[in-house]
């Protein structure tokens, strides 16, 4: 039996069809997965996201802690900031991707994907034993996301005026504690925004509050093809234990410096990059008709599969198709998509694809 | 969730609607509940004009933004049409699944008929206990 979150009827009320993502029950859609994209681009959204996992981690050597499990460095970070960093396995793969927020000196919090969250505690408890530091799962605080354009404009309807001013003038990655929950600007599809931890009762309100002030109620359909327009990997898809972030576009989330940090699958990372890094992920986009989708290979022009899609969709901010794909090695200068045995080509495009609402593809391309 | 699945038509099990024509060709489509489940449609395509069909075979392609499904043949026979529309607007399925977002015409095996199809009410009773 699924899981549901403290929104569940309420998402009934605003006409959600649900779909089972990892274990929970989650709108998918509010009626047209389309018109709910284009709302976060041009307007604004919220998603209910209380299915990832808040983690707290608080103790005297919590920063220890964390520059020991996570490849970015936490210590580049003061209280009031967040940041984007890879879980690794010793192997150098990624066990998660996930933001981690200081909230204090000591005190930090972890946010983790919900079909990841079980194996990270127990990995991250594992490698928590040596430090003085306590990791207290929240799965008393739901999560909101309200996004798009429009977000900060829409804070007031809950926060009221004065918080709101100040949540506004927050910068991108960074987070305030309130009375009324837990902010940070940040989020998962490209458009400036917020997400909001609270617990049920303020969840339930916030929701409401903002569904009845004309914010669109978004569901994971949105939340999924925003973060492939905006070059976002997402888990389990597009990485995973068996790739490391050198290969999944993401070795900007890597700290090398300082070199003495010992975090874990640095010693892997050094080695692959010492051996050279074969596998690359990738951005293209189909310019002719057709839906890019997961799985679908990529042949050269001696029809040779040089890799494959890890996410493909088509892209409503655009009216055509667009994807990552992993690589085995060289990127040919002209590729093909095989769609149901036919080929069609394609055009690479280093992601993201859209930005705050500017398209950043440049081809005129079209159905 | 309720639909208004004409009583003119036949349906199959897998969400295709079909229309006896008086010329002895069908007509084929998917059904409102399989384009509400499927959601917003972004691409549809159809096979070859002049291709030969066994029960079964797909005989077109409708994409989602989430997903790509099959349609398939539920008669034997060879289509003769596609839906011209499709290319440039594959919303039109969703707008008017039983109208304007028709998807093939199939000219009809001699000897085949739709008799092995469900009625609307036996459709309805089949979404009924799925759901």
């Amino acid at each position: 039996m699924a899981e549901t979150t403290p929104l569940y009827d309420l998402h009934q009320k605003a006409g959600a069809r649900f779909v089972d993502f990892a274990g929970y029950l989650m709108p998918v859609h509010y009626g047209s997965q389309i018109e709910e994209h284009l709302a976060v681009r041009q307007r604004a959204g919220l998603f209910d996201v209380s299915h990832m996992g808040l983690l707290d981690v608080e103790g005297p050597e919590a920063m220890a802690f964390l520059r020991r499990a996570l490849a970015n460095d936490v210590g580049r970070i003061g209280p009031g900031r967040a940041l984007y960093s890879c879980l690794l396995n010793e192997r150098g793969g990624v066990v998660d991707d996930l933001v981690v927020y200081a909230l204090g000196a000591e005190r930090y919090r972890v946010v983790l994907n919900a079909a990841r969250k079980g194996v990270d505690q127990v990995r991250l408890a594992g490698l928590a034993a040596p430090y003085q530091v306590t990791l207290t799962p929240r799965p008393d605080l739901g999560l909101l996301a309200l996004q798009g354009p429009e977000a900060v404009r829409a804070l007031a309807a809950f926060f009221g005026d004065g918080l709101a001013g100040r949540l506004g003038a927050l910068r991108p990655f960074a987070a305030l504690e309130t009375e009324k929950g837990f902010v940070g600007r940040t989020g998962y599809t490209g458009e400036d925004g917020f997400e909001i931890a609270l617990p049920a009762d303020l969840l339930r309100q916030a929701f409401s509050v903002w569904v009845g002030s004309g914010v669109r109620p978004a569901g994971l359909g949105a939340r999924d093809t925003l973060r492939l327009e905006a070059g976002l990997n997402l888990y389990g898809q597009d990485m995973d234990e068996t790739t490391s972030p050198l290969e999944s576009n993401l070795s900007w989330t890597v700290a090398w410096d300082p070199a003495d940090r010992d975090f874990v699958g640095r010693s892997a990372l050094e080695e692959e990059r010492r051996r050279g890094i074969r596998r690359t992920l990738v951005g293209v986009y189909l310019p002719g008709p057709g839906v890019l989708r997961a799985h679908q290979d990529l042949v050269d022009a001696d029809g040779r599969t040089v890799g494959s899609v890890t996410s493909g969709s088509y892209a409503p901010s655009l009216g055509f198709s667009i994807g990552l794909a992993r690589l085995a090695g060289e990127r040919p200068a002209e590729a093909w998509a095989v769609i149901r045995d036919r080929r069609h080509p394609i055009r690479w495009h280093h992601p993201p694809f859209v930005k705050r609402g500017h398209i950043l593809v440049p081809a005129a391309a079209g159905r | 969730m309720s639909h208004n699945n004409p009583h003119d038509l036949r349906y199959t099990p897998s969400h295709e609607w079909v229309r006896q024509e008086p010329n002895g060709e069908i007509t084929l489509g998917v059904t409102d509940h399989a384009q509400e489940a499927l959601g917003d449609l972004v691409y549809a395509e159809t096979y070859p004009v002049g291709k030969r069909l066994e029960v079964g075979d797909p005989c077109a392609v409708v994409e989602s933004v989430k997903a790509a499904s099959d349609v398939y043949a539920p008669v034997p026979g060879t289509l003769v049409a596609g839906n011209p529309v499709l290319a440039k607007t594959p919303e039109v399925i969703n707008r008017d699944p039983y109208g304007a977002g028709w998807l093939v015409r199939i000219r009809m095996e001699s000897g085949s008929d739709l008799a092995g199809l469900l009625d609307a009410a036996a459709y309805e009773r089949l979404l009924k206990e799925g759901s």
